[in-house]
């Protein structure tokens, strides 16, 4: 341990540009995987960040997380806040009106700001072109109102507006694949990443933030009030979500994949799936369901990668 | 250096932008504003204009770009016009609560359904609250060079506020029409360099845009009312200002002909021309008929409205816009309240006219005036009159 704590700080800065003292709850994986993301970002980022719990743990006026220049408008359009940013420094740095130098403009959102009402801003400003990173803090539903389903949500997971009943699993559908239809869009960078990892997190940021041209990044952030575990299971949580195949990290790097960690085994998704109380309701038919699904998505997703 | 040409008021309406020299235009099509976004997009195309245009995939997006890049510190310009000003519904009140100093024109047109692209002003009663100041013009002239002051009054340190213009759509914006373009170096001097005080930047961090528990948002709209209220004065000094430069003055309440009037018509937008001459006509018959021009609309002129009618008998005002199940037009509505307390006050009557693109005539103007003075006279079971309308 002691060793690790003289390895560490060399790899990462300390300086903390989402302050603590937020209002997340206890074990939240999105307030974890925001602060890595800020450490990788530095300090020469503007961040335009949707409404959600992001929004609200960190700015209650007249109080702020952020320590690096931010700006909140609405829910949807975040996407197209960022484009306008990044337009505007770009014509004033061309006139002389500010300095020339890097500054990278960040949209910050949730699974229901990207997936399901910022998806139309999101695509135009990926198809635009604009140098900007996107991230998606999913934490597979809609945390801040209360637990709704989003688009992003897995199949059979119970939640407030699919709530399991007797003739219900709950959710439906299958969770939308948006890193698939990002990188439809034949942007430079397309990358999965997940706090448990915080090392290939802070990378994948970091060269999202790097790369010319739009970037996208989707955080899978483990949610204990609304997946309904105990707080101290975030980061397995999120390592058993990767293990099982459930939610890879991979990139898209030029339209080139590569998959980040390769498993020659996976995990069964019941390692995963057991802890949550979101599907303690499923039974085993719907579970072995689930467990083909993971293995064909995984299997395109390794043939992609090959 | 100035010269008089006839343009299209949508294209003079976009030389209007590039000579404020824009750094940022978000644009979306939709008529009957198209032309204006499309003149915008040649003249960065053939280099006349240094901006960034942001071909966005709707209005909202168009003006959640303009708040960007508005924040970041740019001078920043779109139109639209209907259903694009709806679909950016909730976003003006931001522009206007986070002092984000967009201008905007609007070719005024009528909401669906049933369709219509023609002109009347549903669009703009729809977002009469949003914060923004907000004022009509009567034809090119008008436009551009409220244009400038729209930029020079948003932009000065004192207002930063967003500014939306209105003019009628297709009624002004697609109409040749003689206009006066100031030289570049007069329109230099006229509008001083946008600085927002705190933009977006790395070198010193700002939060924008945080959210306000019950303990402080009553205070945060109180300041944003003071501040829209207190923008009256610097649009004043703007407009003395800029008929000081270019000769050409412009007022919240516009009288015509008004003088010893005993009935006054009350309009908004193009109309007033129209208007005008059928006062003309019934003035060469020797009656007592006089007109009032509403420019701005927000911050509303209370005062100005008062003193304008208050040695007329009758004030009949004509609207463009109907408030479903209420007093009748908007306007109406509010020059009423505005009259409410006043003891010396003409009778207000109102009508709800040109909806959808429908033509009010000189002629027309004349039956509204007949009506009004005989509802005036004989009272009338109905709150309003909608003119024209078949039954």
């Amino acid at each position: 341990m002691e060793k690790y704590a003289v390895f560490v700080p060399r790899l990462v800065t300390k300086r903390e540009n989402f302050a603590p003292g937020h209002r997340a709850c206890i074990g939240c994986g999105e307030a974890l995987a925001v602060r890595l993301a800020c450490k990788a970002l530095g300090q020469n980022v503007i961040i335009a960040n949707a409404t959600g719990c992001m929004e609200i743990v960190s700015s209650p006026l007249p109080y702020t997380s952020w320590r690096v220049p931010w700006i909140h408008t609405l829910f949807e359009n975040t996407a197209a806040v960022a484009s306008g940013i990044e337009a505007g420094l770009k014509i004033l740095m061309k006139k002389g009106r500010i300095a020339q130098q890097e500054i990278k403009v960040v949209a910050m959102a949730g699974d229901g700001g990207t997936s399901d009402i910022g998806l139309q801003a999101l695509s135009g400003a990926l198809e635009r072109g604009h140098n900007f990173l996107y991230i998606c803090f999913d934490n597979e539903a809609y945390m801040n109102t209360g637990i709704q389903r989003s688009s992003a949500t897995p199949y059979g997971a119970s939640t407030t507006t699919t709530p399991a009943g007797k003739v219900s699993i709950g959710q439906v559908t299958w969770k939308k694949n948006m890193p698939a239809i990002v990188a439809a869009h034949d942007i430079p960078y397309v990358a999965t990443a997940c706090p448990s990892y915080p090392f290939d997190l802070m990378a994948k940021v970091g060269k999202g933030a790097a790369t010319p041209g739009p970037a996208y990044v989707h955080i899978l952030s483990p949610c204990p009030t609304g997946w309904r575990y105990a707080p101290d299971l975030t980061i397995r949580l999120g390592r058993l979500a990767v293990e099982t195949g459930i939610f890879p990290l991979y990139e898209v790097d030029n339209g080139t994949y590569r998959l980040n960690f390769d498993f020659p085994k996976l995990r069964p998704v019941t390692d995963y799936m057991k802890l949550q109380g979101r599907f303690r309701h499923l039974s085993e038919g719907v579970i072995g369901e689930i467990q083909q699904r993971v293995n064909k998505e995984y299997a395109k997703l390794k043939e992609k990668a090959a | 250096m100035t010269k008089r040409v006839g343009i299209e008021v949508s294209l003079a309406v976009a030389e209007a932008a590039k000579l404020a020299n824009v750094d940022v235009v978000a644009a979306y099509p939709i008529t009957p504003q198209t032309h204006i976004v499309e003149h915008l997009a040649e003249l960065v195309a053939d280099g006349e204009l240094d901006a960034q245009y942001i071909p966005v995939e709707s209005e909202h997006s168009a003006m959640s770009a303009c708040l960007g890049a508005s924040a970041a510190g740019a001078r920043t310009f779109t139109a639209t016009a209907g259903q694009g000003l709806e679909l950016m519904h909730e976003v003006l009140y931001v522009a206007s609560s986070m002092r984000l100093p967009v201008v905007m024109v609007v070719a005024n047109r009528a909401l669906s359904a049933p369709l219509s692209v023609w002109g009347d002003h549903s669009d703009v009663m729809a977002v009469r609250d949003t914060g923004w100041i907000q004022l009509f013009v009567e034809n090119g002239q008008e436009v551009v060079d409220n244009m400038l002051c729209a930029f020079r009054i948003g932009e000065d340190p004192r207002v930063l506020l967003p500014v939306m213009i209105h003019l009628d759509g297709f009624y002004l914006s697609h109409m040749i029409e003689p206009v006066v373009f100031p030289a570049q170096s007069q329109v230099d001097k006229f509008i001083p360099p946008y600085q927002h005080p705190m933009p977006l930047h790395p070198d010193r961090p700002v939060t924008m845009g945080a959210f306000a528990p019950p303990i402080i948002y009553s205070e945060t709209k109180k300041a944003q009312e003071v501040n829209l209220e207190a923008a009256k004065e610097v649009i004043l000094q703007c407009w003395a200002e800029f008929g000081k430069t270019f000769h050409r003055y412009y007022y919240p309440v516009e009288r015509y002909r008004s003088e010893d009037a005993k009935v006054l018509l009350l309009t908004m937008g193009s109309f007033s021309e129209t208007a005008m001459t059928a006062v003309d006509k019934m003035k060469e018959e020797g009656r007592a008929v006089g007109l009032i021009r509403l420019r701005l609309w927000r911050p509303f002129p209370f005062e100005e409205i008062r003193q304008a009618v208050r040695s007329a008998e009758v004030l009949i005002v004509v609207d463009r816009a109907l408030s479903f199940g209420g007093p009748g037009g908007p306007v109406c509505s509010e020059v009423r309240s505005a009259l409410y307390g006043q003891d010396r006050k003409p009778k207000v009557i109102g009508f709800v006219g040109g909806l959808g693109g429908r033509d009010i005539t000189p002629a027309g103007f004349e039956e509204i005036v007949n009506r009004g003075i005989e509802i005036s006279q004989k009272g009338s079971d109905k709150e309003f009159e909608i003119y024209g309308v078949r039954e």
